[in-house]
């Protein structure tokens, strides 16, 4: 094993088709146009010395290291900055340049300290690589001039040295050992799109600098990591690489965050992650991260993992370790008992959003093969079902239309209900690149995000609504465009039903949709709605990007639905830089769905009433599949407080955290007989279980997440599990205890076993993941690479469907006992229930979920910043610190549930969406006023929680 | 009575507003906060930034590119003495040792009394008038020690 390596050719490519053709070092080589000669070069197998150029950020022209020459040109012109031309001829050494390149390598290491052995960057460091490149031999102005390097000069102290800034906890900047190539800010700038760097100062005095001098954990920095990766020296390093040293193999892997799916290259030494490096050949984050992905994989070797299989009888009793037989055997006795006792149906299971496809496509069957039963949900029930319900009904497919590139041709992008710089970071900075580059942008929310205006970027129009008035934003968006005669006929009739959207255009024009209409309702400033229906209309690429701020509602489906009408309505689905993209929160959210974790789907979303489909799987599983859908989440927990549902294996997700109404979930799991929780830790759920099997880690295991775009990427394991089995062991070898005949010795197996009962995998193989990098269902003999962009010449359901999107208010309703709504959502670094985020340094950004509330509200009822509030709502009450800000309008507070001490979910009620039961995470009426401190509940719940954890110590009998 | 800062904060944002909405407003602003306060404050920086929609980062990697603005005031009067080749060439040297024991203060230094401040500065475009100067924004051509002394006692009138 060996390095994954990455050519780094200096300057970004360029997209021209026009070739051109020239001559390097007597080599031919041919371009596109405007390709750097520096690119050129590299092409063509010729590495120029440089410094400040990296083909991740526009080329700069400052080293003066990649100088050439030309036949026919004077001087020594930047090979960076040259464009290639037709006919040039090129020449990349000669005496004058290896001259002059050695000059320069003299000025800079004559202020660069030589303590190349004990430095963090050794052998990874270009400054050394370009010493040895030019043959630096001697520095003939010597070291004890002027300098960064020193703090002291002859014992006088250096003004110019500066002290390693250590603040943030996953990187170092040491100035000293800073070359000023500019290649940090412009990261920062043209990559991240945060600009959180500049170089201070001028010629000999130029630093560079965090914010306006600040340690970099207190300016605008949000730790991304472009920076460091865009240093050629140690200036900026990796505190695991100073730790750990240089990592010596890599495989190439996905993140298990949020839904953008990023390639990173897993460095290891050994079987230790030194470091997690984006790779430049994902296709979803082309080469970026975030910091989550790039820097909070620790959770991964906490202590707080657990190790050891346990089991106990009663959720009041400590925990027993117990071997992995025993507990396979307690599982399948107690749900074989349960069945017996109760009925085949009083059992089920959860799959995980974070697990991989073949590990959910495994829990999927263990309980539609196992227990007989169609009793399985995921936590897409709580996100994204919407999605999967108004997409298949109006487009035929449930998922989003584009591949994340789509991006870079849009030109108006409406983003509903999703934050994407703090939920999908690398897509936001994607998108930021291309709205710099001149698209227009429109945000639907009701807190002012930040894409509505920060450096460099801001909304065109901010529809800032009520929370819970998404329907009739949208559909009065629909209005302005139909009755301003803004639509695309000739895509309409095309491609839909001209009958339907005849239909659904009357119920749209009608005058109580007018934004006019509406704006009591809403909120939204009437003329503002139709400024943005316009801009949607008329600007050319239309693309609508949404979040769980569309889905989680009472109308999830509707919304979905009524954005759908929208792309329909003005032509922009079927080709790049339009089309429909749900941001799907979890690594695996859109993999889970795909599986068939839904109790009424199969996997591939085939309806189990569906004969033929059935038949495929009990043919091949040797079993006879129910044709009835199963009980989801809610039902489960209904029908365990009613007492027909008893035993629950629920691998990776903890309800009790994430899932609304906290107190019904807590009620319904104590109510089960044999809760079975597979897990990396100790979750929240786990207080109510009786078995507890250890899970593994995204870095432990083979298989594949499915991210946002349908893109299948793979996950490789590049570390033993600590737990022992990779979670597809765990589940396989619970089916054996079951009694089934399950022989996988690797995922792709059950990759297969996928492709060849799924239409739209069909195509999909391991080996062809290897060939391709990642390839987007569907994958089949029609589209043997996948399908980027879906849709392109007709929808798959044959006409795109206009549905007609009534407005409902929601029952939740604001009066005199609850007279603020409450909305929910997530922050750049922590991750939903935090499990694993809040086991990282990443607290260091968000230690506690704050209450986000407007000056005017918290002046009524005199709370002050930073002060304990009490929140109730009809569901329940919590405390949390108040923050005073402008973000939320009067009327309306935010926060975050990422940490289980706020337990945000105790207020949620129980209301949902009408199609699929996702929860109204995102609208609850609630009262505010101020606290002493945290609620009878959280002081019972800590108590219980800290009881349930109790792990009996065995005796120490050796 | 307003305090200090929000008095700065709201003069600040006074000046900010007229030149926002020109193009390439940021250099402009930042002259004009030195001309209204003597210097510019660097807690207009982050009001600057948000006026214009960019970073703090980028208004301190300009307010600190230029040499001329300074972050807190200067003295009653400012004397620059050009140390550039020609005016050093010229003699500049000589005046500048004597500029500096005249006033007790070096380069950059303020007059205990606050009643001047001493800078260098590379090239006033007089070169061929060198060595020269600049007092309070006014250009001296063909400086000499006498004239200097002059200066020296003057500003501290």
């Amino acid at each position: 094993m060996s390095l994954v390596h990455e050519i780094d050719y200096g300057t970004p490519a360029s997209l021209s088709e026009k070739m051109v053709t020239l001559t390097i070092d007597g080599s031919e080589v041919t371009v596109p146009e405007g390709t750097s000669l520096m690119r050129a070069a590299m092409e063509a197998g010729i590495q120029v010395p440089k410094l400040c150029a990296t083909d991740m950020v526009d080329a700069f022209g400052s080293c003066r290291l990649c100088l050439i020459e030309i036949e026919g040109r004077n001087g020594t012109p930047a090979s960076c900055t040259t464009p290639a031309m037709e006919g040039l001829v090129v020449h990349t050494q000669t005496k004058r340049l290896k001259d002059i390149r050695k000059g320069v390598m003299e000025l800079y290491i004559s202020d660069h300290p030589l303590d190349c052995l004990t430095c963090a960057a050794n052998g990874d460091c270009e400054l050394q690589d370009m010493a040895g490149a030019v043959g630096l031999r001697d520095v003939r102005y010597g070291y004890e001039g002027d300098n960064h390097v020193f703090a002291k000069n002859e014992g006088v102290s250096n003004d110019r040295w500066m002290p390693k800034d250590e603040s943030n906890p996953y990187f170092t900047y040491d100035p000293a050992k800073c070359i000023v190539c500019s290649r940090c800010v412009r990261a920062c700038e043209e990559v991240q799109g945060t600009f959180a760097l500049t170089i201070e100062g001028r010629g000999f005095s130029s630093r560079v600098s965090p914010g306006m001098h600040e340690h970099f954990l207190d300016s605008e920095c949000v730790s991304c990591g472009a920076c460091v990766q865009a240093c050629p020296t140690a200036t900026l390093t990796e505190k695991s690489v100073i730790q750990i040293g240089q990592p010596e193999h890599s495989k190439v892997t996905t993140c298990a965050y949020c839904g953008v799916g990023c390639s990173f290259k897993a460095e290891m030494r050994g079987e230790e992650v030194v470091r997690m490096v984006p790779y430049k050949d994902g296709k979803a984050n082309r080469g970026h991260s975030c910091v989550k992905g790039r820097f909070a994989y620790g959770y991964s070797t906490h202590k707080d993992r657990i190790l050891n299989p346990m089991v106990r009888e009663k959720i009041t009793d400590p925990w027993r370790e117990v071997s992995w037989e025993e507990a396979y055997k307690h599982v399948a006795n107690e749900f074989r008992r349960i069945q017996y006792q109760y009925g085949r149906n009083s059992v089920g299971g959860i799959t995980s959003s974070r697990c991989t496809n073949e590990e959910t496509f495994l829990v999927q069957k263990l309980i539609r093969a196992g227990f007989g039963n169609n009793n399985v949900d995921t936590c897409a029930r709580v996100c994204h079902s919407p999605t999967g319900y108004g997409l298949k009904t109006t487009f035929g497919t449930s998922a989003g239309t584009q591949d994340f590139d789509s991006v870079e041709h849009t030109d108006v992008v409406m983003v509903i209900g999703a934050n994407p710089t703090d939920g999908h970071p690398v897509f936001a900075s994607r998108l930021k690149k291309r709205l710099r580059k001149g698209a227009k942008l429109i945000v639907v929310d009701p807190r002012r995000i930040d894409l509505v205006r920060s450096p460099h970027i801001s909304a065109a129009q901010h529809l800032q609504l009520r929370p819970g008035t998404n329907v009739a934003v949208v559909t009065s968006l629909a209005h302005v465009i139909v009755t301003e005669g803004l639509f695309d006929e000739k895509f309409i009739r095309e491609r839909c039903d001209w009958e339907e959207f005849q239909d659904w255009a009357s119920f749209v024009s009608s005058p109580e949709h007018s934004p006019e209409a509406i704006e009591e309702l809403t909120g939204v400033n009437p003329q503002t709605l139709r400024e943005a229906a316009r801009l949607f209309a008329t600007g050319g690429n239309g693309a609508i990007y949404y979040g769980l701020g569309v889905t989680e509602h009472s109308q999830g489906s509707t919304t979905v639905m009524a954005i759908a009408n929208l792309a329909m309505a003005t032509g922009n689905i079927g080709r790049k830089g339009v089309g429909v993209n749900p941001l799907r929160g979890q690594n695996n959210v859109q993999g889970s769905c795909d599986m068939g974790s839904f109790p009424h789907e199969l996997p591939g979303y085939r309806h189990v009433s569906d004969e033929s489909t059935r038949d495929i799987f009990d043919k091949l599983w040797g079993v006879k599949i129910q044709d009835e859908p199963g009980l989801r989440i809610p039902n489960m927990l209904d029908a365990a407080v009613d007492g027909t549902f008893k035993g629950i294996y629920i691998q990776g997700e903890d309800i009790l955290q994430s899932d609304p109404d906290t107190k019904h979930v807590a009620a319904g799991l104590e109510a089960m007989e044999c809760v079975v929780v597979h897990d990396l830790f100790l979750n929240e759920t786990a207080n109510y279980a009786h078995v507890f099997l250890p899970g593994s880690t995204f870095l432990e295991k083979d298989g594949t997440f499915t991210n946002a775009e349908r893109r299948i990427n793979r996950v490789r394991k590049v570390m033993s599990p600590l737990n022992g089995y990779a979670d597809w062991e765990v589940t396989q070898n619970l089916a054996k205890a079951m009694g089934l005949n399950w022989n996988y010795t690797h995922p792709s197996q059950v990759m297969d076993e996928i492709a060849l009962t799924t239409p739209s995998f069909a195509g999909v193989t391991y080996d062809l993941l290897e060939k391709e990098g990642s390839v987007q269902w569907p994958c089949n003999e029609k589209a043997p690479l996948g399908t980027p962009i879906m849709h392109i010449n007709g929808f798959a359901r044959g006409k795109g469907k206009f549905i007609r999107t009534e407005y409902v208010a929601t029952d939740e309703r604001t009066g005199p006992r609850f007279p603020l709504l409450l909305t929910t959502g997530r922050i750049l670094s922590q991750y939903n229930v935090g499990a694993q985020t809040r086991r990282t340094d990443n607290v260091m950004w968000h230690e506690e979920d704050r209450l986000e509330i407007h000056a005017h509200d918290a002046e009524n009822r005199g709370i002050r910043d930073g002060d304990w509030v009490k929140i109730n709502s009809r569901s329940g009450e919590t405390t949390l610190r108040a923050l005073i800000t402008d973000r939320v309008s009067p009327g309306v507070v935010y926060t975050t549930f990422h940490h289980p001490t706020t337990q945000a979910n105790v207020i949620t009620t129980d209301f949902s969406d009408w199609a699929t039961n996702c929860p109204e995470y995102k609208v609850t009426a609630v009262q505010v006023g101020a606290s002493n401190g945290p609620s009878d509940w959280q002081v019972q719940y800590d108590e219980q929680a800290r009881q349930s954890r109790r792990i009996k110590v065995l005796d120490a009998a050796e | 009575m307003q305090s200090a800062s929000t008095d700065v904060a709201a003069r600040a944002i006074g000046i900010i507003d007229q030149f926002k909405g020109k193009e390439g407003p940021l250099l402009p602003i930042l002259h004009e906060l030195q001309d209204e306060f003597g210097y510019v404050p660097q807690e207009t920086l982050p009001l600057i930034a948000h006026a214009l929609n960019i970073s703090r980062a980028e208004v301190h990697g300009v307010f600190s590119f230029y040499h001329d603005y300074r972050d807190h005031p200067a003295g009653r009067h400012v004397l620059k003495l050009c140390r550039a080749e020609a005016c050093q060439s010229m003699g500049g040297d000589a005046l500048a040792d004597r500029a500096r024991q005249l006033l007790g203060i070096d380069w950059h230094g303020t007059t205990a009394d606050g009643a001047v401040t001493l800078e260098p500065v590379y090239c006033l475009g007089l070169c061929a008038c060198a060595p020269a100067a600049m007092l309070d924004g006014e250009v001296i051509g063909r400086l000499d020690a006498d004239q200097l002394d002059e200066i020296a006692v003057e500003v501290r009138l």
